[in-house]
């Protein structure tokens, strides 16, 4: 479903990805953990292409991704994209922000959209909040609308970066069960994330980046309980002290 | 009394010329401002270049000599007869759809990147990002420093009496003469200045306030 190979990304002279080599097969969940800096995002980004590789390939369903113009926005459209901090059109009803993929890039009535958008919303457990703006919504709330338009465009697989990271704890868990319900659909996932228990719970495989390197990936009973690296093992022991 | 029934429509009369101008100049001001501002943020870098440097020039030399320029160089220059009054607006127009831009270029470039890139990783294009997602949000914060504009092109208009156009400050100049008395008929004038700039931001803060509701 997506396949990176080579991938390097420099920002200047800073080289962010080092050589990254990923598949994602369909209906996998892949979960991404590494400290701060350590390129997560930036690999997420560049599979959509939000940034631009500086070296290597990427493949999305077997088509090398666009460089550009429509092509691309037809690959984008299919992979749905959850950002850390949401990105809500603030000028739009939550009905509207899950409407608007389908309305303006699918070209769907404004009927069809609505009918959509609405199942959506109530999948995600928001159908009494269709016309709150995003400034009256919790970050909770918000963050499901976000996922609820992503999933409106029918995406083939979704990216998530740091879906819970700017939410006030209490707020985690509603994000997570709705990412868990994805799961159990059978969704294509890729999933940044610093929710241990998530990852271990939901992930086919888990992959452990530092320094713009995948240090270490496997099946998270491995990567978590018997890592073999000892940036993994440290990272880890760093993390579960943080989670008390 | 007297002094206002025999002077009054005069000073009127101007004051709808600097207001007709105005109201004009900022309509072409607004629409070109806004493809300048878009055209100084494109990703295409020639276009951004070339805009830049018709910035640099309307914003380099003073709206007179620019007005000068047009309602005196261009009849020599090309032989073409110009109407003083088309010609100021156009000249008003052009100038501010400089300073329009670059507030409408702040405008865009205040909103968050997120904005562009979640509504580009929905498959919008540049183009439907920009009108269903960008512009609807800058178009909101724009409109205080649009107001601004305005009220210094109102201002700034008094620039034609110098092309022989009798707008509000020449009417008050042949009544300071006539009358031989300055002072009342400056005193007007300014009043009526005011008058319609206060009006410009009454109207502006009402529009501003019914899209925050929203
Ligand atoms: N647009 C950019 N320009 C310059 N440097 C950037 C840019 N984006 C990211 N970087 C740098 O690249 C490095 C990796 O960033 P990235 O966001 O991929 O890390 P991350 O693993 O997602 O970290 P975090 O857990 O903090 O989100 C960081 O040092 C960051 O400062
Ligand atoms: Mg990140």
């Amino acid at each position: 479903m997506i396949r990176v190979e080579g991938l390097r990304k420099k920002f200047g002279d800073l080289e962010v990805l080092r050589g990254v080599d990923l598949e994602v097969r369909a209906g996998e969940v892949v979960c991404v953990i590494g400290p701060s800096g350590s390129g997560k995002s930036t690999l997420l980004r560049c599979i959509n292409r939000l940034e631009d590789p500086t070296e290597g390939v990427i493949t999305i369903a077997g088509e090398p991704l666009p460089t550009g113009g429509k092509a691309l926005d037809r690959v984008r459209a299919e992979l749905g994209m959850v950002f850390q901090r949401f990105h809500l059109f603030p000028h739009m009803t939550a009905l509207e922000n899950v409407m608007s993929g389908p309305l303006t890039v699918q070209k769907k009535t404004a009927a069809a959209a609505r009918e959509r958008a609405s199942a959506l919303l109530v999948k995600v457990g928001l159908a009494d909040k269709a016309s709150s703006y995003p400034g009256q919504l919790s970050g909770g709330q918000q963050q499901r609308v976000a996922i609820a338009r992503a999933l409106a465009m029918e995406p083939k697989a979704m990216l998530f970066d740091e879906p819970t990271s700017a939410l006030d704890p209490e707020l985690v868990g509603e994000v997570l069960a709705v990412m868990k319900q994805l799961v159990a659909e059978g969704m294509t996932m890729v999933v940044v994330t610093h929710e241990m228990g998530f990852a271990r719970e939901v992930a086919d495989r888990v992959l452990f980046m530092d320094g713009g390197f995948i240090v270490e990936e496997g099946p998270p009973q491995v990567v978590f309980d018997r890592p073999r690296e000892a940036r993994t093992r440290a990272f880890l022991g760093k993390v579960l002290q943080c989670a008390g | 009394m007297d002094y206002l029934a025999q002077n009054g429509p005069l000073l009127l009369k101007g004051a709808a010329l600097t207001l007709q101008l105005t109201v004009l100049a900022a309509a072409i001001g607004i629409t070109l401002g806004t493809l300048v501002g878009l055209a100084r943020i494109s990703p295409w870098d020639p276009l951004r270049a070339v805009v830049s440097v018709y910035v640099e020039i309307l914003r380099g030399t003073p709206l007179m000599v620019q007005l000068l320029l047009i309602v005196y160089g261009i009849p020599q220059a090309l032989g073409w007869q110009v109407n003083e009054f088309h010609t100021a607006v156009v000249a008003f127009g052009v100038n501010s759809s400089a300073y329009v831009g670059e507030i409408v270029r702040a405008g865009i470039q205040s909103l968050d990147r997120g904005q562009m890139e979640a509504a580009r990783s929905l498959g919008m294009s540049y183009g439907q990002a920009m009108r269903q997602v960008i512009l609807p949000q800058a178009f909101r914060r724009v409109i205080p420093p649009l107001v601004n504009e305005a009220v210094t092109l109102l201002k700034e208009s008094s620039v034609v009496a110098m092309i022989a156009l009798t707008d509000l400050i020449r009417s008050a100049q042949l009544v300071a003469s006539r009358t031989y008395k300055p002072f009342p008929a400056y005193l007007s004038a300014a009043a009526i200045y005011l008058v319609m700039t206060f009006t410009i931001s009454r109207l502006a803060g009402r529009l501003e306030r019914g899209l925050r509701t929203e």
